[in-house]
């Protein structure tokens, strides 16, 4: 099958690749563009590993064609630190342990952003809804709730 | 005040840096240029004659490299099973073969028949999609007790018995059993289903096999909790590499739980195809693919009782346990049901007569072996809710006839050949009424029954053995591989520390932990002290990390190696400060002679080592590098009480978890963040069982559950925080840290507590409900009080 070029911008850098058409963005993103960063847990949107941002819309990259980037913006967990700082959400994970294997971290930092973009006061069960897309095997979710929680109250201002 | 640094210090976790900024190096993340793509063709019957494999139309569809079936691997050794299990007439298990690919007939759905190897995934897909299949279905065996009666169709038809084995523990004390039951003054009975669990890591399993024809040497980077008994079970009795020829690399590793310790067709077919083909081959599972390849966990069937006498003291019990092994012999399964089960029957309680049997059968089914717990998780749901029912029919308190019977006085020799070294059970039991707050349950079920809800309060105990396990004693009981677990430590010139450990971290925190130990031993700082794991080119030969073994076995063969460090650099320490072996003190990173102020640096003493001019050369050697390894005496013996409340909707069955409190003994505690981790992992899992998992087959042997749309995860909606407490600590009287291994009990203890809880809910509402099996899903609980 021909390939298609994509021509799309991650994490603020424009980036071309070449794309199978029936190639997923999860793909494109971890064999093409080298952001192996986003991770595939089930292929079917169900355990929210793959999670990434399509222009500010939170997705699961196995669900998403490569070739759908087209001309889009998609943010990937690799875009989340800048150089020399991590984002709260992170400095908040490593306080708290929340995280183990960290298979499932890339993508739960990427829906816990997303939530936090639009809720900076979520209710610990809010959190828990929002973030029952994203499967964790490791953790029991204790201390990725308080992490997220955590961050949010840093990010409004409130000392921890 | 908490401790800063060293061993007690709760230390932030330094591999999760890479983690968090998706810079892990998984197994999957790895690509070798010019790699060729593995597709498995898997059976989709449970049962099958392959009468023909056709695959010449598939070869020539564009990018095949090479089409692989069960006739190319004729010559080749199976896959070995690790541990033979006597039956209880003392003859051997029936050991059938496991072949990497199908050899004749296809036992389970999932099972591999052809391997397409390809330049890319999309072709290798494709192209077995024309591999002609001739499979002539047979009659599946599904279910166990059907399994083994006359006439039931066969797993392997030439062993002409679906019954693995028979086993009786202790056989001797069988008669006695009996008579104690004869004496009863009450016995209770309970029967159950302990129900199949997919590990479900969240890392899908990868194997990548690279070949340099230059050097004649492969290498595999797989996703294994073992990288070295890999490369042993593999090299030596798959494909015949020895060695020295042979490495294989476990990188970063998302979760393991058991499921990753055996070793897999998938892995000794890249190795092999590699070495054919001369290029690398990747296999990535897909999730429905993990759904039937990875070994799964549990699927017993039980019946136990319990006898008591006059007072409510225990005086037998009695089980009896099918458990099934799947299709084939997975790397540890026979040891799961037996040696990790019946051993822990006696639970916290002096219980001074028990007899286990266990008929281990071949099904239509994925293999069975280790899950989280292996066994003992088994064998305490069996043990805790039992004691629950008996409490119940005789009107006493369920806390109080556990209390009445714990065992007090250690070390305790169990009636199930183990001997506890420590414990405290009323003290873990304590701290659980105290955290858990059962003196407001009253209340608590009050306002559940204003809302129309049924509250209930479900406790267990639990004890398990880890720390696994002693090479002699392991060896009588049939394990074909020692246990041990090594390290070296290799301290460089200007005295920085790289420990090589045995050990694996798929998510356990060993590259934070293990520098707390050396830190605290040395008095250097921890970022000073680098952890090497997971390739058996860099690390000692060592067993890998299960049964909660870690830090109890390999963190005991790196002090064990430090020690070495330790002495040899006093020695070297005293030459250069002129002084008496016997009187130098090693503190804070620093040498010193006693009652003097003459101190040298840690760091002079390693660089003497290495600059050796002012040195000992007629006593000792110069460097700076020692190995040692550790085989643990007994197993170590973590046991703790756990409690969990729930709110149950009389209207739907539903069972909401409404809190959970964990009271742990594992001994000594080197970083106390990362076991409040753990226990909470492991607690997940358990309400995952308790509640939501369960792994399906119907009639026919199709797995009904093979994707997360049908296998139900816990997820974030479905639990509560976790009250966990560790204070209560009998360290470990055997291994130099004293410390019992803290990654399975969560899963072990948890299971017990949320289906008591249910239990007791319903019985606050009036139904007489005495089990359910788990999953305790809604629609079985809704038919529990409705039926
Ligand atoms: S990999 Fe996309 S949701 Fe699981
Ligand atoms: S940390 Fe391992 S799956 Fe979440």
């Amino acid at each position: 099958m021909s390939k298609i070029h994509v021509t799309t911008t991650i994490n603020g850098d424009a980036v071309e690749f070449l794309a199978d058409p029936r190639e997923t963005l999860l793909d494109c993103l971890r064999d093409h563009v080298g952001l192996t960063g986003t991770k595939e847990g089930c292929g079917t949107g169900d355990c929210g590993a793959c999670s990434v941002e399509l222009d500010g819309t939170l997705v699961c990259s196995c669900l998403v064609l490569g070739v759908e980037a087209s001309g889009k913006s998609v943010q990937t967990i690799e875009g989340m630190a800048t150089d020399s700082e991590l984002h709260p959400l992170q400095r908040k994970f490593v306080e708290h342990a929340a995280l183990q294997c960290g298979f499932c971290t890339p993508g739960i930092l990427v829906a816990a952003k997303s939530l936090l973009d639009r809720n900076t006061s979520p209710t610990e069960e809010e959190v828990r809804y929002w973030l029952a897309g994203n499967l964790c095997r490791c953790t029991g979710y204790d201390k990725i709730i308080r992490a997220v929680m955590d961050a949010a109250a840093e990010l409004r201002g409130e000392a921890a | 005040m908490p401790k800063d640094h060293g061993i007690g210090a709760s230390n932030k976790r330094r591999e999760d840096i890479r983690f968090l900024t998706g810079t892990g190096n998984y197994t999957d993340d790895i690509n070798i240029h010019g790699q060729a793509y593995v597709y498995f063709l898997r059976s989709d019957v449970a049962h099958g004659k392959i009468n023909s494999i056709d695959t010449a139309a598939a070869a020539a569809m564009p990018g095949v490299v090479r089409i692989f079936t069960g006739a190319d691997f004729e010559g080749i050794g199976g896959l070995p099973c690790g541990w033979q299990v006597t039956d209880k007439h003392g003859e051997p298990m029936k050991e059938p073969p496991h072949p990497v690919l199908a050899q004749g007939k296809v036992r389970h759905v999932g099972d591999p028949i052809a391997a397409v190897v390809a330049d890319s995934l999309d072709q290798a897909r494709d192209a077995a999609e024309a591999i002609e299949l001739d499979i002539e279905e047979l009659p599946a065996v599904v279910d166990m007790k059907a399994a083994v009666q006359e006439g039931s169709a066969l797993v392997h038809d030439d062993i002409g018995t679906n019954l693995c084995y028979d086993w009786g523990f202790v056989e001797e004390n069988k008669g006695a059993v009996e008579e104690a039951f004869s004496k009863a003054a009450h016995v209770t009975t309970l029967e159950l289903r302990n129900n199949r669990l997919v590990a479900n890591p969240m890392e899908p399993r990868v194997a990548v096999g690279d070949f340099n024809r230059a050097s004649g040497d492969s290498t595999l980077y797989t996703t294994s909790q073992n990288p070295h008994v890999i490369r042993l079970l593999m090299g030596a009795f798959v494909l015949g590499i020895p060695e020295h020829k042979l490495r294989v690399v476990a990188p970063d590793v998302g979760g393991g739980f058991g499921t990753k310790i055996f070793h897999y067709a998938e892995e000794a077919f890249c190795t092999f195809a590699a070495k054919q083909l001369n290029r690398a081959v990747k296999w990535t599972s897909s999730r429905s693919e993990a759904f039937m390849s990875d070994a799964h966990g549990r699927d017993h069937v039980t019946k136990i009782q319990l006898a008591l006498d006059a007072d409510n003291n225990f005086t037998a019990l009695r089980t009896e346990t099918y458990a099934n092994m799947g299709a084939y012999l997975s790397t540890f399964a026979p040891s799961v049901p037996t040696w990790l089960h019946g051993t822990l029957m006696a639970g916290n309680y002096k219980t001074p007569l028990i007899y286990v049997n266990v008929k281990a059968v071949f099904t239509n089914t994925v293999p069975v072996d280790a899950y989280r717990g292996a066994g003992r998780p088994e064998a305490t749901f069996q043990l805790e809710r039992v004691i629950d029912k008996a409490a119940r029919e005789l009107g006493v308190d369920p806390v109080e006839l556990r209390r009445q019977n714990f065992i007090t006085e250690f070390p305790y020799a169990t009636p199930v050949a183990v001997e506890y070294d420590t414990g405290d059970y009323h003290a873990t039991m304590d701290k659980l009424v105290e955290i858990a707050d059962f003196a407001g349950f009253e209340a608590r079920r009050k306002d559940s029954e204003a809302k129309g809800k049924l509250r209930g309060l479900g406790v267990n105990c639990y004890i398990e053995a880890c720390g696994i396990a002693p090479s002699n004693l392991v060896g009588q009981l049939g394990a074909r591989a020692g246990l041990y677990e090594s390290a070296t430590v290799r301290v460089n010139a200007t005295g920085g520390v790289v420990v090589m450990t045995g050990s694996h971290s798929h998510g356990q925190g060993h590259e934070t932990s293990f520098p707390q130990v050396i830190s605290e031993m040395i008095g250097i700082p921890e970022d000073q002290v680098e952890i090497v794991h997971g390739d058996t080119a860099r690390s000692p030969m060592g067993m890998g990390t299960y049964g909660s073994r870690s830090l109890a076995v390999g963190g005991s063969a790196m002090v064990r190696a430090a020690e070495k460090i330790i002495n040899k650099a006093k020695k070297i320490a005293a030459h250069l400060m002129e002084a008496s072996e016997g009187d130098i003190e090693l503190k804070d990173g620093a040498f010193s002679v006693a009652g003097t102020d003459k101190s040298v640096a840690w760091g002079e003493v390693c660089l003497a080592a290495y600059v050796p001019h002012n040195y000992p050369l007629e006593d000792i050697e110069p460097g700076l590098e020692e190995t040692a390894f550790y085989d643990p005496s007994n197993f170590t013996y973590p046991s703790g009480a756990y409690c969990c409340e729930v709110e149950v909707d009389p209207e739907t069955g539903k069972v909401t978890i409404e809190s959970f409190a964990a009271t742990d003994d594992f001994g000594n505690i080197v970083n106390p963040m990362i076991v409040d981790g753990q226990v909470h992992g492991g607690i997940g899992q358990g309400i995952g069982q308790a509640l939501l998992e369960n792994c399906a087959y119907d009639e026919n042997g199709q797995l009904l559950s093979a994707s997360y749309m049908d296998y139900a995860m816990p997820r974030a909606s479905d639990v509560p925080f976790y009250k966990v407490d560790h204070s209560c600590q009998t360290p470990c009287t055997h291994n130099p840290l004293g410390v019992k291994g803290c990654g399975e009990a969560g899963a072990i203890g948890s299971p017990p507590a949320v289906v008591n809880a249910v239990i007791d809910a319903l019985h606050s509402g009036g139904h007489k409900v005495e089990h359910i099996d788990m999953p305790v899903s809604p629609s079985r609980v809704w038919a529990a009080m409705n039926g």
